[in-house]
């Protein structure tokens, strides 16, 4: 909960941890020039790391020809008749497997929220039995393969009747299965002073109240990380959505455009690209307007 | 502290609960009990149970004991994808955390623009799991595609990455590459923890830039790159979607990208073959358990801890 993720101390142009007291008085130019040099390789990279997406991009405004002619990004002619093609490409319009999605994405944001915040404040202020193992337990299934309980769980839920409903991917995430959001909000309850809690208790304040009182609305920014994490993931997310979801009607945007690879056999990716940016524009969106809680959320849990 | 420095501190804390606090602690948990019960532990008991059998999903399993094991052994395709699974995790996981450390260390604090440089740089992990930008990479990595447009601009004849075996996987291990911001911005945050004054002094003292890369930021940051090694051994352990895009669906050409969890999902899935699939997860969880325990065993002694 130590780290600290804005722009903080900042010493001179060149980035350098010297400071200029201790330091033989270096001349000034060289370092200029280095840092210049440093921001120039910086920016290198970066362009070498966005330029396939926004080739792509440029690409989802080609024609066939162009798309395998031309490396560049300038697009002359545009054809939007790209996203119109592609939209009405599959047996749906594309936008009803973007529905499709988004359902199951507001569940599993749901799903997480409840039940991972529930789990996380027990963890992190109640005292009970066995609380260390299953804390342990809690954290060991973070990193356990998915392979080793899909196979009955498809059983599981085949038997329900649940094979394409969008059931197997939403209930999972009303039972805190997702544990990795568990960890992350019991290190950011960990953060809150214990004593509002105590404050609270005094005032004749039980577990349930002190929770819904006083931690939930604290816990904002780390209930906006889980949400936004989990919305990535959830609209990324293939292999599951593979498996449970094979009826046409219920596909959601990564099946989809799976099977768009199929069925268009090399011959409209004007339209496969274009569909493909429709199918990223959440994502960006996300990442746009969340980019601090993500890069919070994982400084973190991942550091010490 | 992160999820495994959890783990290890876990030991040796004492417990002091009454019964009323247990009781209203597990009502927050019931959702959690119940997850864990039904989503996770029931069912990895019961596809250990179904690795010892023969199971289509229509008859009910027969057992067979350890057959899907031995069956494993004689499945050259199995081994293959063995083969090419760790050929990807070695090859990529350090190629990308070495890529993230150096972008790190560069971006360190004193950075103007340090937040615009990062967010560019993370947002390739947000993208790279989507099946879109695994249509983009058949794209590129393609006969004509943008890697053979631009190499023709410098007269180089190119080829077909993806459909020629020999280069298949790498182009699947670049996407890997490509994702090293998530790694990054924990390796940025491990360095902000490490306090200045080391480094100030170090400078008094006469080290260079390259010295104290070196002997201060090297050895503090051991145990964020023991971390993101786990982390990031795991999860390419399991990686799927890239290569089960890239290649149609098949692990080929020549099944040169059939990933472990490719062919698993072929078995299982596809054939339904069921009992073979869950040994095959097995294999996986003891395989991912065993490199997770070595992992930690050998930390004792190149990971630094200060406290």
């Amino acid at each position: 909960m130590t780290t600290d993720t804005g722009l903080t101390s900042r010493t001179g142009t060149g980035g350098g941890h010297r400071p200029a007291v201790a330091s033989a008085p270096a001349p000034q130019w060289p370092k200029r020039f280095r840092s210049v040099l440093k921001h120039l390789a910086l920016i290198a990279v970066a362009l070498l790391m966005l330029y396939p997406v926004l080739w792509m991009i440029a690409g989802s405004l080609r024609t066939q020809d162009q798309i395998f002619q031309a490396p560049g990004l300038w697009v002359g002619d545009p054809q939007p008749q790209n996203y119109v093609n592609g939209w009405q490409a599959l047996s749906s319009p594309f936008g009803h497997y973007m529905l499709n999605s988004a359902t199951i994405v507001v569940g599993a944001i749901i799903g997480n929220l409840v039940s991972c915040s529930m789990a996380a404040y027990a963890f992190a202020r109640m005292e009970f039995l066995a609380k260390k193992t299953l804390f342990a337990i809690m954290l060991m299934t973070i990193m356990l393969p998915i392979h080793v309980v899909i196979i009955p769980q498809y059983i599981l839920f085949s038997q329900l009747d649940w094979l394409n409903t969008f059931l197997p991917l939403i209930v999972p995430k009303m039972l805190a299965t997702d544990a990795f959001f568990v960890f992350l909000m019991v290190q950011f309850i960990r953060g809150i002073p214990r004593e509002l809690d105590e404050a609270a208790r005094i005032d004749g304040c039980g577990h349930a109240r002190i929770f819904l009182r006083i931690i939930l609305p604290l816990m904002v920014p780390a209930l906006a990380t889980t949400a936004i994490f989990t919305f990535i993931w959830t609209w990324n997310d293939f292999f599951s959505q593979l498996i449970y979801l094979t009826d046409p009607e219920m596909y959601t945007v990564p099946v989809a455009l799976r099977s768009f690879i199929d069925a268009t056999s090399e011959s409209s990716w004007g339209s496969l690209f274009a569909m493909s940016v429709v199918s990223l524009l959440p994502i960006f969106l996300a990442f746009l307007f969340g980019q601090r809680f993500l890069i919070k959320g994982i400084a973190t849990t991942g550091g010490k | 502290m992160s999820a495994l420095g959890e783990l290890k501190s876990l030991k040796g804390q004492r417990q002091t609960a009454t019964k009323r606090d247990t009781l209203a602690a597990y009502l927050f948990l019931l959702p959690w009990f119940v997850g864990l019960l039904i989503i996770t532990v029931g069912p990895m008991l019961a596809s250990l149970y179904l690795s010892f059998t023969d199971y289509n999903l229509i008859q009910p399993p027969e057992w067979i004991g350890l057959d899907n094991l031995q069956r494993m052994l004689g499945d050259d395709r199995l081994l293959n994808s063995f083969k090419v699974t760790f050929l990807y995790v070695f090859i990529s996981v350090p190629a990308q955390l070495a890529l993230a450390l150096a972008l790190a260390v560069l971006l360190d604090r004193g950075m103007r623009g340090l937040a615009f440089y990062r967010s560019i740089f993370y947002l390739p992990s947000l993208l790279g799991s989507s099946v879109a930008i695994a249509v983009l990479w058949r794209q590129i990595f393609g006969t004509s595609g943008l890697v053979n447009q631009v190499l023709a601009l410098v007269g180089i004849e190119g080829r077909g990455w993806i459909s020629d075996p020999s280069t298949a996987l790498s182009t699947i291990i670049i996407l890997n590459v490509w994702t090293f911001g998530a790694p990054m911005v924990i390796f940025l945050a491990g360095l902000r923890q490490i306090p200045r004054m080391y480094y100030e002094a170090a400078s008094t003292e006469g080290a260079g830039k390259r010295r104290q890369f070196w002997s201060i930021t090297l050895p503090l940051l051991t145990p964020i790159i023991f971390f993101n090694l786990v982390l990031q051994l795991i999860h390419a352990f399991q990686s799927f979607t890239q290569a089960f895009v890239v290649s149609g669906g098949t692990g080929g050409p020549s099944d040169s990208t059939m990933f472990y969890t490719l062919y698993l999902y072929q078995r299982g899935f596809q054939n339904f073959d069921m009992g073979y699939a869950s040994a095959m997860a097995w294999v996986l969880l003891i395989i991912i358990g065993a490199f997770t325990a070595l992992n930690f065993y050998a930390s004792k002694w190149w990971v630094f801890y200060d406290d």
